[in-house]
């Protein structure tokens, strides 16, 4: 039997991972970015998920199941949001969402 | 059960007695819903048909109640229950309600009838043939209540009609002012009322009449006397006493069959009305009948002397009625509640008609109402005339039409319970009673036409406007014979079964003492009638002569002693000087306390405004920091660096 990569490895990549998806989200201004940095930081809890699955679910794969899940969900959001993305598009031709601020209060 | 709910339903009519308040009532609603764009002038035989329903109903429970359905209660339903104590929708059915019953809607009937003819050519027709009922009904309540509270709904209910209809013209300022002034000055009274109902309330209990008047012996004098005023007080507001009277001659701003019904047959004898209800009271109360009779007396007597140098023909009637009013309550105090009744119905009927009489002359002369431009209408409007001759009889108590027989009644009582001053008073007013009715029918039908122009567009009215006159004529000369012979008439005979529960010891006074003091009292009437024939007909004395003589006690009469001025300084200007300090201190104070919290919000809501930037990276950023704050505090407690 290989060597079990220990947990904290998994735990650390999958916190780098959200860690940059996070600032993703923060500091671009491209829509379609911010969009694969929140794909980014899914991924990340996917990974911090199937890792605990892996390592304390030995019977049950509950964790492993929750992932699938999480995909669908998040193939529904991108569908979701690049829609939203596509139809703001149309009306005006930029995808910066600092140009769409008409919600100011 | 209570007793009142026990007694139990007889007569043919009694058990459908709510019916008679609830046709006006329906005549309301159809001429106020439908009456301005689709009824219009059908709205006035709607209202009449109504009324004459009620008053053929009033009839039948009337005989109903002489065939011996002497107190019936009709309970509608049960209005407010808490413990013990309930006060029910309810009416009373007994000699008392009965005869009132039958006054009000035969004169109510009468006076619509008149008025579709009165106010044919009146922008206002629709409205007026919509409050008129609703006071019909107000006062059918006021009569057929069995307790205070329920009586308190119709007497507020005929204030209200009153005001409406006293503010009719409201185009013009003067009916605006009279409504006002007639409103406030019941208010007054209605306090006293509302004094009476709560401490009756907390010494008995309870609000029924009949149950009240059962256990009247447990209250102290002391208190009686107290519910006594009170209740008196509210009448004095509403029956125009002193010193509350001084509305009903400025409520004659109105239209002239408002002022027959209301201010003149039925709102105004509501005070006497709940005087005479609580009888039981007021008899146990003792020394305070004292006081009710002089304020009577002293009312007639006042009302009486201003009457005399009135110009304005309607303003001699409304005086004339303040002074009936005052012989009304001068026979309540001194223990003649039967007396005080009967006057009431016979007044209702005669001034009725001197009103109504009053405003076929108003029509006739294109609204004026300075009997100074009228005279020599006789010719012109016979039919007005000697119907108004006979109402003008029947005031100044000539035998045999109705006035005589109650108001003798009246005064022979004040004599024969001993109060010889009263009496005096009594038989002096009527002379001066005489000689104003003569004064005012002779300068409206005698004599020379002293304004041509006025004169020759005068006509008789038409024949809605002329029967009620003769059916309330034949009232004038036959009502009076329900008291007849006196002491011991149908009246007499009729009426303690409601006003004595407990028994009450009758003493038939000798016949010649009667008759002398009839004669005493006519002798009065036909010594004013000499005078005002020999004034105003012969001239001798001229009355130019007899004006300028009399100057200074003239002018006081004129201006009506000044009373209004007098209540003007001490009161009016006192209160609206406190209005507007409640003013002052409602829109600084109590407005500024909500505007300044208003002002704060819109102030704190224009910063968090702030927040929302529309920048969706402003949103994401809070988020997170959000997400931060709570894993640090989370994560804080559980390792055990923060602690709760």
């Amino acid at each position: 039997m290989t060597p079990a990569v220990p947990l904290g490895a998994f735990i650390a990549v999958s916190a780098v991972l959200f860690f940059i998806g996070c600032a993703g989200v923060l500091t671009r201004r491209n829509a379609v970015v911010i969009l694969m940095s929140v794909e980014l930081m899914l991924n990340a809890a996917n990974l911090a998920l199937v890792a605990f699955s892996r390592r304390f679910g030995s019977t049950d794969e509950r964790g492993s199941v929750f992932v699938v899940f999480v995909f669908v969900v998040a193939a529904a959001e991108v569908a979701v949001g690049l829609a939203i993305v596509l139809s703001a598009y149309r009306t005006r031709p930029v995808v910066n969402v600092d140009e769409a601020h008409a919600m100011r209060g | 059960m209570t007793a009142a709910e026990v007694a139990q339903v007889t007569g043919t009519f009694v058990p459908f007695v709510w019916l008679i308040a609830a046709f006006p009532l329906a005549a309301f609603f159809i001429n106020g819903l439908f009456g301005k764009r689709w009824l219009g002038h059908a709205t006035g035989p709607i209202a009449a048909g109504a009324i004459g329903a009620s008053a053929l109903l009033s009839i039948g429970v009337f005989m109903d109640v002489v065939r011996g359905a002497t107190s019936t209660t009709v309970t509608l339903y049960r209005w407010i229950g808490v413990g013990d104590f309930s006060v029910n929708v309810a009416a009373l059915v007994d000699p008392l309600s009965s005869v009132m019953l039958l006054v009000v809607t035969i004169v109510s009937f009468l006076v619509h009838v008149y008025s579709i003819g009165y106010m044919e050519h009146d922008r206002g027709f629709y409205r007026f043939f919509t409050w008129l009922p609703l006071f019909v009904f107000a006062m059918l309540i006021l009569v057929l209540a069995d307790n205070y509270l329920l009586m308190f709904v119709g007497w507020e209910g005929v204030g209200l009609c009153s005001y409406l209809l006293i503010g009719f013209w409201f185009e013009r300022p003067e009916p605006q002012y009279a409504a006002k002034k007639a409103f406030v000055m019941n208010r007054i009274g209605d306090w006293g009322f509302t004094i009476g109902m709560i401490v009756t309330f907390l010494v008995f209990g309870s609000l029924n009449f009949t149950q009240v008047f059962e256990k009247v012996e447990i209250a102290e004098q002391g208190v009686l006397g107290l519910i006594c005023l009170a209740f008196f007080l509210g009448a004095t507001g509403k029956s125009a006493q002193l010193p509350l009277y001084s509305w009903l001659p400025d409520a004659m701003e109105g239209p002239t069959p408002v002022s027959a019904l209301i201010h003149a047959a039925t709102m105004v004898t509501a005070g006497v009305y709940l005087v005479a209800r609580s009888t039981p009271l007021f008899e146990a109360a003792g020394p305070v009948l004292i006081v009710i009779g002089a304020v009577g007396a002293a009312t007639a007597l006042f009302a009486a002397t201003i009457a005399l140098v009135q110009t304005d023909i309607k303003r001699v009637m409304a005086y004339s009625t303040v002074s009936q009013l005052g012989y009304m309550f001068l026979a309540l105090g001194v223990g003649a509640p039967i007396a005080a009744i009967f006057h009431l119905a016979t007044h209702a009927f005669f001034k009725a008609l001197l009103f109504l009489g009053s405003g076929s002359v108003i029509h006739a002369m294109g609204g004026e109402q300075d009997m100074r431009k009228m005279g020599g209408l006789r010719a012109k409007m016979p039919l007005t005339y000697w119907t108004m001759l006979i109402a003008g009889g029947a005031l100044a108590a000539l035998p045999p039409l109705a006035g005589f027989w109650s108001k003798d009644e009246i005064v022979g009582a004040a004599f024969l319970g001993g109060f010889p001053i009263l009496w005096a008073v009594g038989v002096f007013t009527g002379g001066l009673t005489a000689f104003y009715v003569t004064r005012a029918l002779w300068l409206t039908f005698h004599g020379e036409p002293r304004d041509h122009h006025l004169y020759d567009h005068a006509h008789e009215s038409p024949r809605l406007m002329t029967v009620p006159l003769i059916v309330l004529a034949v009232g004038s000369v036959l009502a009076g014979f329900i008291g007849f012979p006196p002491e011991d008439g149908f009246i007499h005979r009729f009426l303690p079964a409601a006003l004595y529960p407990h028994g009450h010891e009758v003493h038939h006074p000798q016949l010649a003492v009667i008759a002398a003091l009839a004669a005493a009292s006519v002798a009065a009437g036909l010594v004013g009638i000499f005078i005002g024939l020999s004034m105003y007909a012969r001239r001798r004395p001229d009355p130019a002569a007899v004006r300028r003589a009399a100057g200074p006690i003239h002018r006081v009469l004129v201006n009506k002693y000044y009373v209004d001025e007098l209540l003007d300084r001490r009161f009016v200007d006192l209160s609206k000087a406190f209005a507007g300090a409640a003013w002052a201190f409602d829109a600084h104070i109590i407005d500024g306390i909500v505007n300044r919290i208003g002002w704060a919000f819109g102030l704190a809501g224009s910063g968090a405004r702030r927040l929302q930037t529309g920048f969706v990276g402003n949103y994401a950023l809070s988020i997170v920091a959000g997400v931060l704050a709570i894993i640090v505090l989370y994560g804080g407690y559980a390792a055990g660096i923060l602690r709760r």
